[in-house]
Order: C-alpha cells, then structure tokens, then sequence
C-alpha cells in the first residue's frame, strides 16, 4: 500500500432498543394485534388516530378509545416505483395519508393499488396481517375497498402489548480525514507523526488538526521516538464481545519519549503482572502493515531503569 | 423585565459542499469560531457562554459535539452547552442565556455532514416510533404528500415549483458558499422523472457538508435581534393542515411580525415548502426571497436553520432595513423559528 491508498472505511452504528409503549400506544398496539384500529377522543370530541396520550391542541389527556377503520379515505400519495429496504412493502405501491371512518385525523401508511387507480379521496380498506405482534406494521397495507373484506386469522395471544422491540441500524462511509490520513500513511512505512501545536508547543499523537488548549491549527509534523514509558494501564482479564487479544493482556498509555499526550495500546512480550508505572517500552510492528494503529502490535519492555513516577505525573 | 439588545456581531461558514471530508468536527469548529470570532473583532477570552447544534446520527459517532469543542481551544474550562439540533436552536439559547446579565458574548455554532452516510434514514429515525418510523418513510415521501396537497388544494403547480428550484440554484450559483448546480430551464426539468410524485429531483434539497458560526453580542453595534420566537406543532402529520405551517405564522406573530422586511432566508429544503412559508409568513412580492439560494440550494444538516439566521444579518449589514432568518425542525415544518433582525 502507498500514499494514494484510500482511507475510507465502512462503519454501522446499530442499537438494539425495546421501547416501552404506556398505557395509550399499548392499547393501540394491542389493538392492532387482535385485529382491530383504534383511535381516542379528546375532550372537544375529536378522534385522534393513531392515538396520542394528550390532545396535541390543549394539552390536556384524551378520553376513551373508539374502534375506528378498517375503512379509510385517502387524503393525499405519493408513488414508490423502487421500494426501500426499509419500506413495509416491498412491491411498487403508495404511501398515502388515509383517514380511518370514525377518526377526525388521518395515519400514515401503505396502499396497494394499480398506479393508474391511485386518487386522492379513493376509498381503501385495512389488510392485516395473519400473524401480528402488536406492531403498525400488524396492517400490511391498505387495498381499494371493495365492501368485503378477508377473513381475519385469530390471535392466541392475549396479554396486553407493553414494549416492543425497536432495533435501528444506519450505515456510513467514514473518511480519515486530512489529518488523520497523513497519521496513517506514516503508519505505512512504520513511522510514528504527531503534530506540534504553534502556541503551547504541546506534541499530539494521535496528531490533531486542531489544539484542544489553545483553539489554533497544529501545522508542524513531528516523527516521534518509538520508544516511551507506561504512565499508567489495566489488566484486562474478562473477555467481551468484540475482542481482538487473548485476554489476560494489558492496556496502557504509552508516552513517546519527547511526546507530550500518551498512546492507548497494548503491552506484550511480558507477564501481566510484571507490567508497572513507569516501565520502559518500545513499539513491535506487524510484519504486514494496514492503515490503522493496529501495524503496532504491541509495545514490549525493554532493558531501560524505569522512569520516577514524579516524570510522568502529568501524563496518566 | 426588558429585554437586553442582542446583536449579531459576526458570522462565517465553512463553503457548503458535497463532501469536506478533510475536516474533522474539531477541525470545523476551529474554522468558523475563529473567523466569525475575527468577524466580530473579538477574541476567544471574550466569549461568556458557548452553545453548539449537531447531531451523532449524522456524524455517525457517539459525542461527537463532544469531541468537536476541541476545536474551541476550551482551557480554562468554559460554559459551554449543547442542543441535539439545528444550530439555530442554539443560538435561540445563547439569546436566552445573555438575557442573565451576567455575559455579554456567545459564541453559537453548527456542523453536519450529509456525506457520511444516508441523512434521509436519520430522518426516518427522527420519527415517533410507533407509528411512523416502523413503516420506514423517507423524507422525500413525506414531503411529496405535503407536496401533492398543495398542488391539488390551487396553491401551486409542478411548473411553479420548478422555477422556484431554478431561481434557488441560480442564486445559489452566486453564491460562493453555496455548490455549484447546474442550471437548466424550468420546462426541461419538468420532463424529468418523479422521484415521489409529484416531486422530481430539481424538487428535493442539494444535501451539503458544512459548519457556520455566529457570535452574539449584547450592544457594540452590528444588526440588532429585534424579536425571535419558535413554536412547535403536533409532530403526526395526519394531525395538521400540511398546507400552510400554523407554527411558523405562530412564531413570526411571537417574533413581533415582519415589518419592514425586505429580504427572508427560509429554511425551506423542498421546493414546496417554500410555498407553504411565504403564505404562512404571508411575505409579499416586495421581500426578496433566499438571496443565498437557501437551504434548497445547500441543505448541510444541523447547519441550514442558523446559516439562514447569519445570511440574514448579513442581508442588514449590506442595507436592508430589516430580515428575517427561518429554521425548521422536525417532519414537514412541525417545528419552526422566526428571527427577525434590523439595522441599528
């Protein structure tokens, strides 16, 4: 790999959420489960659906529940000829606004319908799914209401909903960015580069393009000796999910000698509980070298006194 | 109590592109602080409170407005506070926080980045998440429904909204801090396809990379904050008229009104949301709409709503009596801001 290797990396953030639902989105949901929609009136009488815990225009709690649908007017589509992973349906149809018989509001959901029959007003009727959890989704979609409607597969279930689970995943293309970019290019050919900020003279590794102190631009590259001192570390002895070492290892900040920030990384080629304050290290590099802090493996002690923890105080 | 006059006595932005990827959130931060700082003629010591809008969804690491006061040189430590939104929703509580009296100077800034991954699934995921977020709507599906109502309600047509896109792109063109569009003429871009009908691609906003700053100051000159307000509506969007924004009619009444206005920066990323805010503003034909192109034109993310708020002070530095700055937050204008700054 050279200079024009190309520093992007794929990232996923993903959370797997439950949400707990209250007493009002719970029914809505249990509703939904069982086969019915239902919507909740306000105090001046309007009927919400989907159903909120309080009248968006006073504030003030909603009453009682109303079964509303499965019946609805369509208020306003749009078409979607290619759908997204992300889309409940997975064939063209619309997303429209439709407005449940009985509800004085309209809900957010999918049509199924010919692309030529879509209108505005057009009258649409709910279709559930056979097997529903308590979910939105429990409506597959909605189709032109032909005045009979499909057989409803009973549900066993019978406890009410009161969380679900609501997992989420975004997925980026992360860039090293100019800074860190010219960091890990070093790192191929096994140099170590920090940057000198202009003002307090402090030396950042990893660099920074900017001095978290002084609020200026770093501008002077600095190679750093690669060998330094353990400042301070922990034995980690548990495995958990993700880990890339055979526990137990030990993690440190190493300070590069003439550096001012230590380095988190490993230290090896020693017994854990041998690895102390102030021990004197060096850097082992991979034999195959990637753009990542990883091309060090490890640091390894080396035959150096150790250093007085009054030198390093200001570093742990 | 009376309130204390609060100018804006400087702003900058980072260009709005389709990618900075050079920059880090610290790197960013330092950039615009420093130059709206220099804007302002003021230095760092001088600032008493500092307040940040961003998004971890967008930047896509957890803290990552933690990680972009780097750029702010934060030693000794500093008040300094943070809102997961539009950078305008920081500058709205940097104005509160000067009417303490104990600060005179806020710095406020914002940064996003739309290259990083896919803000339309941020978006979704802003959604109430029982029922809309699980049925994964995109936000051009959103406001392609918003969209349609307007059209078949008389308020606009296709043709209209497609001139709107060509004037938008075209002053974005002069705009040096706006990316280059290509231009074309109204009638070609209406033989394009839909992308959600009835919205084609000239329709949707350009998604940009960005950061912009602006520093508060109680007195010393510079265009004054005669009023700003912000107010929220129901957040289903099946509980609201879609064709007008009662909040931002709400805001700009809170805001003390539009007189004297001659120029208005909109935070309108659609093009049919820029319809919808003139009527709800009800801006005449004599206010000059999005001089900088606007957020149609350079839609950076936590970003647009305060750069809009800064354009708009540069609007009274460069001799219009009056202008008013617009940001939106949330699904289909549910949530917006009225800042309507004067000369002195």
């Amino acid at each position: 790999m050279g200079a024009d290797v190309e520093l992007v990396s794929p990232f996923v953030l993903e959370y797997a959420y439950k949400r707990s639902t209250g007493p009002v989105i719970g029914r809505f949901l249990t509703s939904l489960r069982d086969g019915r929609i239902e919507g909740v009136r306000t105090a001046a009488g309007r009927v919400l659906c989907p159903p909120v815990e309080y009248d968006p225009d006073t504030g003030e709690d909603v009453q009682d529940f109303v079964e509303v649908g499965p019946c609805a007017t369509v208020l306003t589509w749009t078409w979607i000829d290619a759908p997204l992973r992300d889309h409940p349906v997975q064939v063209p149809f619309a997303f429209a606004l439709v407005q449940l018989e009985g509800a004085d509001t309209s809900m957010l959901h999918a049509v199924c319908a010919p692309r030529e029959d879509m209108a505005t007003g057009m009258r649409v009727r709910a279709v559930f799914r056979d097997e529903r959890v308590g979910s939105i989704t429990d409506i597959a979609h909605f189709e032109i209401d032909t005045g009979v409607s499909k057989d409803l597969v009973p549900n066993e279930a019978t406890e009410p909903i009161t969380r679900f689970k609501a997992p989420t995943r975004l997925e980026y293309v992360v860039a090293a960015g100019a800074t860190t970019a010219e960091f890990l290019r070093g790192v191929l050919r096994r140099e170590l580069i920090g940057r000198r900020c202009p003002s307090c003279e402090k030396i950042y590794l990893p660099p920074r393009g900017s001095c978290p102190t002084c609020g200026v631009r770093t501008t002077e590259l600095v190679p750093m000796a690669q060998k330094g001192t353990v400042t301070t570390f922990s034995v980690i002895r548990i495995p958990f999910e993700g880990q890339v070492l055979e526990p137990p290892y030990a993690a440190a900040h190493v300070l590069l000698d003439g550096g001012d920030t230590p380095l988190l990384h490993i230290v090896g080629d020693v017994d854990v509980d041998l690895v102390r304050m102030g021990m004197r290290v060096e850097a082992v590099w991979a034999e195959q070298l990637e753009p990542t802090l990883a091309s060090v493996r490890y640091f390894r002690p080396i035959d150096e006194p150790d250093v007085p923890y009054a030198e390093i105080r200001g570093h742990v | 109590m009376a309130l204390r006059d609060v100018h804006v006595a400087g702003f900058a932005q980072l260009p709005n592109r389709m990618n900075l990827d050079d920059y880090d959130e610290a790197e960013m931060v330092q950039e615009i602080t420093a130059k709206a700082l220099a804007d302002a003629g003021l230095e760092r010591s001088d600032v008493g409170f500092t307040c940040s809008g961003s998004n971890d969804y967008v930047m896509g690491r957890p803290f990552s407005f933690a990680m972009a006061i780097d750029g702010l040189g934060a030693w000794p430590p500093i008040r300094e506070s943070h809102v997961e939104m539009d950078g305008a929703w920081a500058l709205y509580e940097a104005y509160v926080r000067l009417q303490h009296g104990d600060v005179d100077v806020a710095l406020v800034y914002g940064f996003g980045k739309s290259s990083l991954g896919s803000v339309d699934a941020v978006h979704t995921l802003e959604l109430d998440p029982y029922s809309l977020a699980p049925l994964g709507v995109d936000p051009h599906a959103m406001a392609a429904m918003q969209a349609r109502l307007l059209i078949e309600s008389g308020e606009t047509t296709e043709a209209k909204l497609a001139h709107i896109s060509c004037r938008s792109r075209r002053d974005g063109n002069k705009n040096p801090n706006a990316p280059h569009a290509d231009e074309a003429d109204a009638d070609a871009l209406l033989a394009d396809p839909y992308v959600r009908e009835p919205l084609r691609a000239h329709d949707l906003p350009v998604r940009t990379d960005g950061a912009s700053c602006v520093v508060l100051r109680v007195g010393g000159g510079g265009p004054r904050i005669r009023g700003i307000a912000h107010i929220i509506d129901a957040h289903q969007p099946g509980f609201r008229d879609l064709t007008t924004s009662a909040s931002a009619t709400k805001a700009l009444a809170a805001a003390g009104g539009a007189g004297g206005v001659t120029v208005a920066e909109l935070h309108a990323p659609y093009t049919s949301q820029e319809v919808i805010l003139i009527k709800a503003l009800g801006l005449g034909e004599d206010v000059t709409i999005n001089p900088s192109g606007g957020a149609h034109a350079a839609c950076t993310p936590m970003v647009a709503g305060l750069t809009r708020i800064g354009e708009a002070a540069l609007a009274v530095r460069n001799g219009a009596p009056a202008a008013l700055g617009h940001a939106t937050s949330g699904p289909l204008l549910q949530h917006n801001m009225i800042c309507v700054l004067e000369a002195e």
